[in-house]
């Protein structure tokens, strides 16, 4: 709805928490390239420079924490102001989220940096990483936009990076089984592949939330899932 | 005033939205209000059930209240008001040829919105309606109509022991309990409000509020209301008024977070509509 409250000020305080909202997104987004683009390149300064960044975001969870509890004391928010007012709360604790996993990439980063690199497993977590970065920038701009088919469609994108999750899975089981020296690379990589993947189901979670916003009612619609890697065994031999 | 336009109504006990056939207590078809030349209500639909509050909620001038006078024929003695269409209660038209108008009141109580006790006492003020109405055979019996009233307006521990005071000594709060009282007193099935808080404090109004919702349980309550976060807190049902139109009902919750109607989405958000 477009019309103006008849208290502006109530406007300004739904407008600052779509501005703090869209610079936690793209701060977000940001750290996640930064991340991947550091453990592809094995940039140690990067990566540092991504794990001081998380600070930034968690200050920003701070404000709208305290923002929306003022909000909702003083305004007493109904129907689409009452929702705006929830799900800026929720996307900024997915967001900031999403912050924690970039930096838990980074940190592995500085980890993997001293070894030996393996195979090509970092050119498939920033392929993933991409999916998943394109799904932030869409989501954000369904929000900005009110968009719900949007929305719909970067919900329905994450089996993508779940196909992804689950290939990479195997290829760096393989890796361990060719030479176990490369088991602790590996692992690290593991984590972060898994980290991407989390990403992209709070990405799912926040488009969840825009068609709630616009809508008024939770996505009807079963989400299809193809994250196959917790039944993934490969046989030796 | 002239008379009512009856329409048949031969399904008083129709299916709601949750598919469970519900009996209602109040039933409005077709009401339009005229005040003189001017239209006050457009073709109001509306259907009360029993044991539940129902809010009315609109901008001034709405038709709110106009609507709930309507339900016991308050609209009577203002001149030059008219009304068409169908009001029943309990499926019995209201405005029917030979309906006892002081009888419909007694079950269909009303309590206003500044609280309004008569200049006697405590006691008095509750035993009214019941000596007028011929309730109690003695003095006994009147004690229980009044002490009970009473409790169940949960005014009695504030004045049991000054039941021959002044109700006008009272809080606004309490005199607002005192009215309720004096509603409850003829046995109402119904209890018409029209913004019972408005006078009162926070502390007063939760009282009200917290009784509303325990007087649901015998009495099917409708309520004029400014306030929205009040019809969101003791209501299940809403209907928004808007320019004498009946613009959207339905539960409360729905009516609060996901509006259908623009005028509604507007007017609970607080936008220029």
């Amino acid at each position: 709805m477009e019309n103006e409250h008849i208290v502006t000020s109530f406007d300004d305080d739904l407008g600052r928490l779509d501005g703090i909202i869209a610079e936690m997104g793209g701060l977000a987004e940001r750290q996640l390239a930064d991340a991947v683009d550091a453990l592809n390149r094995r940039d140690v300064t990067l990566a540092q420079k991504v794990i001081e960044a998380d600070k930034q975001i968690d200050l920003l969870e701070e404000e709208i924490d305290n923002f929306t509890i003022r909000v909702l004391a003083l305004r007493q928010p109904m129907a689409d102001d009452l929702r705006a007012v929830v799900v800026a709360l929720k996307m900024a604790a997915n967001l900031e989220r999403i912050g924690d996993y970039a930096k838990n990439v980074a940190k592995r980063t500085l980890t993997l940096s001293s070894m030996e690199p393996v195979g090509n497993a970092t050119a498939s977590i920033q392929r993933m990483a991409r999916q998943v970065q394109g799904m932030i920038k869409n989501v954000l701009d369904a929000y900005g936009a009110h968009d719900i088919a949007k929305a719909d469609d970067v919900r329905m994108r994450d089996e993508e990076v779940d196909l992804m999750h689950t290939s990479l899975f195997r290829e760096l089981l393989t890796y361990m089984l060719e030479d176990p020296r490369n088991i602790t690379a590996c692992t690290h990589l593991l984590f972060v592949a898994k980290n991407v993947e989390r990403i992209g189901d709070h990405v799912t979670s926040i488009a969840e939330n825009v068609h709630f916003l616009v809508s008024g009612e939770m996505p009807a619609e079963e989400r299809p899932k193809s994250d196959l890697s917790s039944e993934t065994v490969i046989e030796e031999g | 005033m002239e008379l009512a336009i009856h329409t048949d109504v031969s399904d008083m006990a129709r299916v709601d939205g949750h598919g469970l056939s519900a009996p209602h207590k109040v039933t409005a078809q077709g009401v339009d209000v005229f005040y003189g030349d001017k239209q006050a209500l457009k073709s109001i639909n509306l259907d009360i059930p029993s044991n539940t509050v129902t809010a009315l909620i609109g901008p001034s001038g709405c038709g709110k209240s106009t609507f709930l006078r309507c339900l016991n024929r308050m609209n009577d003695v203002v001149e030059g008001c008219r009304i068409e269409g169908m009001i029943t209660l309990d499926g019995e038209d209201i405005y029917a040829r030979g309906v006892d108008v002081v009888h419909l009141r007694a079950r269909v109580g009303m309590v206003f919105q500044k609280p309004n006790p008569f200049p006697k006492s405590i006691y008095d003020n509750v035993a009214y309606g019941p000596r007028i109405h011929g309730l109690a055979k003695n003095r006994a019996e009147m004690d229980e109509i009044v002490l009970t009233s009473l409790e169940k307006a949960g005014l009695i521990d504030e004045v049991r022991d000054r039941l021959e005071a002044p109700g006008t000594g009272l809080s606004g709060g309490q005199q607002q309990r005192l009215c309720i009282a004096r509603a409850i007193a003829v046995e109402p099935e119904v209890i018409l409000m029209d913004e019972p808080c408005s006078a009162l404090d926070p502390i007063a109004t939760a009282k009200i509020e917290e009784l509303i919702d325990e007087l649901k349980q015998n009495y099917t309550i409708i309520m004029v209301t400014h306030s929205m976060q009040q019809a969101a807190r003791v209501s299940q049902k809403t209907a928004f008024f808007h320019l004498g139109e009946l613009v959207e009902q339905g539960d409360t919750t729905d009516i609060f977070t996901k509006p259908f109607d623009e005028r509604t989405q507007a007017y609970v958000t607080g936008r220029i509509g």
